[in-house]
């Protein structure tokens, strides 16, 4: 046996499982749920041809779809920016060289630890209630109390503040990333009289564009497929109004409680064409605002 | 020196006090836990159970549907041993092929596998959930383990970038000691990646502990539930009002994760701002 030859197979039996697994639990039910997705298929029948129809109801026929998009799409753009911005002002305030830093780090971190359990979101749900501890503290500044469960745009705000709370991951990695910053990148910058936002905007920011790029893009997915808050502290119906329907849980009710199966595998693929052109978006715009160390060297 | 005082004061004053109000949330379900379920509403503005009570610690471990709460806990303890193993020996395996191996189609298979990180789990949910109950593993961990067997994206890519730092002449100098590729693995790679299988460990079983979907979808005998679904069934049959015993489980339910984090901190903090992880 030649040594390309063993080398080749050594590697293919290391990688292997990656290659079955791929083809078996991603290839072949993405090409499942593509055709399913223009079908009529019910859970006990077998699935019919409809060519578009179900693409086109969606946009057409079902206001619950248009709505739980847009729920989604608000939840997606007031919440992950805020949660980066919140992690980035948070990790500049740790990143001094104090001692209790460390301790600071990992309290600041532990709701992103929990945040995403099934008892988080009960709690987060009770401390919302009528006689919760945040209605507590709006009197006590003298505003009036909210029925986060009566309005749907208070309910949806409610899941928005669930996920800004959970900074704590992306603060450690901005920390890292500033760290990583040379102080005499700034030193020289004071010598030079830069205040505070110049320093920011010409050094801190660029220098993390990477770091926040590669943020911006995971952080944007996941939120696009959050599924247990919602289901959670709706109690799975995506109230009130559904007003936190999101596009996750709405496609979970439609596959697994009504059984429309082709209708939610259309759904899927939408999502996936989203969150495609998304990161699209994010990659072909970097290149204006992502700066790279080895760029000009 | 003495100038600056003042202002550190101030920023622990600051900082620190920011760090009360934010786990606040968690104190108060805590505290509430030992509170009579009917004055937790009543007395919500307070951080004294008065009277203090562990009744609801009781009433919850009882579970429901003939099921205590220890089975809910012994159920999830074997699904986490079940993706720990799963993932600890796919994902080493194959990040040694990617991260050391010469063969053709490496470069694709890698990129392929960056691309599956991004893929939402919906696009593949509602096939895969068919041809697991057409093999009859409905009801059972199978759908829920078997998929682990076939590695992680993430954590691939975290023992790739790892095991990239260490020096290949130790594989050389291994493979003139007449060594195989696999006893390479075995022998030289495998005892230098320990953190960074105990950073794989630990965020598997971070997210298999709070998995609900996948128990939602696959597992509908009480006696099967696990720790998220039990509390999730507990929200459901919240007509009776017994939050008190719900919070109790969930504060039982939090922690373990806790005490992990306290103990492998190094890990966690490291496998977040190394690979962006999310946790």
């Amino acid at each position: 046996m030649s040594s390309r030859l063993r080398s080749n197979l050594w590697g293919y039996l290391f990688i292997g499982p990656f290659i079955i697994g791929f083809l078996a639990f991603t290839i072949i039910p993405m090409l499942a749920s593509l055709y399913f997705s223009f079908t009529d298929y019910g859970l006990f029948d077998d699935p019919v041809w409809i060519g578009f129809e179900n693409y086109i109801k969606m946009f057409t026929e079902d206001p619950r779809y248009i709505n739980s998009l847009k729920v989604t799409i608000i939840y997606v753009f007031a919440g992950v920016p805020l949660r980066l911005a919140f992690a980035l002002l948070v990790a500049m305030l740790l990143n001094v060289g104090s001692r209790a830093v460390g301790w600071y780090r990992t309290l600041y971190y532990l709701p992103s630890l929990i945040g995403g359990s099934v008892a988080v979101a009960i709690m987060w749900r009770n401390i919302f209630g009528d006689d919760g501890i945040v209605n507590i503290a709006l009197k006590t500044m003298g505003i009036d109390s909210i029925r986060w469960f009566g309005e749907p745009t208070a309910a949806l705000w409610m899941l928005i503040f669930l996920s800004i709370w959970q900074f704590g991951s992306s603060m450690l990695i901005f920390l890292a990333g500033l760290k990583s910053i040379p102080a005499s990148f700034y030193e020289a910058a004071s010598v030079d009289g830069a205040n505070f936002f110049q320093k920011f905007f010409r050094i801190t920011l660029p220098m993390l564009s990477p770091v926040l790029l590669f943020n911006i893009i995971m952080q944007t997915i996941s939120a696009f497929m959050t599924f247990v808050p919602a289901f959670i502290i709706s109690k799975g119906t995506g109230g009130p109004l559904d007003g936190t329907l999101l596009y996750s849980l709405y496609l979970f009710k439609q596959g697994f409680e009504y059984f429309n199966m082709g209708y939610a595998s259309a759904m899927a693929w939408v999502m996936l064409v989203i969150v495609g052109i998304l990161t699209g978006i994010i990659f072909l715009t970097s290149k204006y605002w992502v700066h790279y160390e080895s760029e000009g060297k | 020196m003495t100038k600056r005082r003042p202002r550190y004061f101030l920023y622990h004053i600051l900082v620190g006090g920011f760090a009360v109000l934010l786990l606040y949330p968690v104190i108060w379900l805590f505290v509430s836990s030992f509170k009579e379920s009917g004055d937790i509403f009543i007395t919500a503005g307070s951080l004294i159970p008065n009277p203090f009570t562990l009744l609801n610690y009781a009433q919850g471990w009882e579970g429901f549907g003939g099921y205590g709460f220890g089975t809910f806990i012994k159920n999830t303890i074997v699904f986490v041993i079940w993706m720990l193993l799963g993932h600890l020996i796919s994902c080493s395996l194959i990040a040694f092929g990617f991260a050391r191996l010469k063969f053709v189609g490496r470069g694709f298979w890698f990129m392929i596998m960056l691309v599956t990180l991004m893929l939402p789990y919906e696009v593949v949910m509602i096939p895969q959930y068919i041809i697991f109950s057409e093999l009859g593993w409905l009801n059972s961990l199978k759908p829920l383990v078997v998929p682990a067997f076939f590695g992680h994206p993430f954590f691939i890519f975290l023992l790739v970038q790892f095991i990239r730092t260490i020096p290949r002449e130790l594989d050389e100098a291994a493979t003139i000691d007449g060594a195989n590729t696999f006893q390479i693995f075995y022998k030289v790679i495998l005892p230098l990646i320990v953190p960074a299988l105990a950073t794989t460990a630990i965020f598997t079983f971070y997210w298999t502990w709070d998995n609900l979907l996948g128990p939602v979808l696959y597992l509908n005998s009480p006696e099967k539930y696990t720790v998220s679904m039990a509390l999730n069934m507990f929200l459901s049959n919240e007509t009776v009002s017994n939050w008190g015993a719900m919070f109790a489980m969930s504060i039982v339910t939090l922690v373990p994760v806790f005490v992990i984090f306290f103990i492998f901190q190094r890990y966690v903090v490291e496998g977040i701002s190394t690979t962006g992880l999310k946790g």
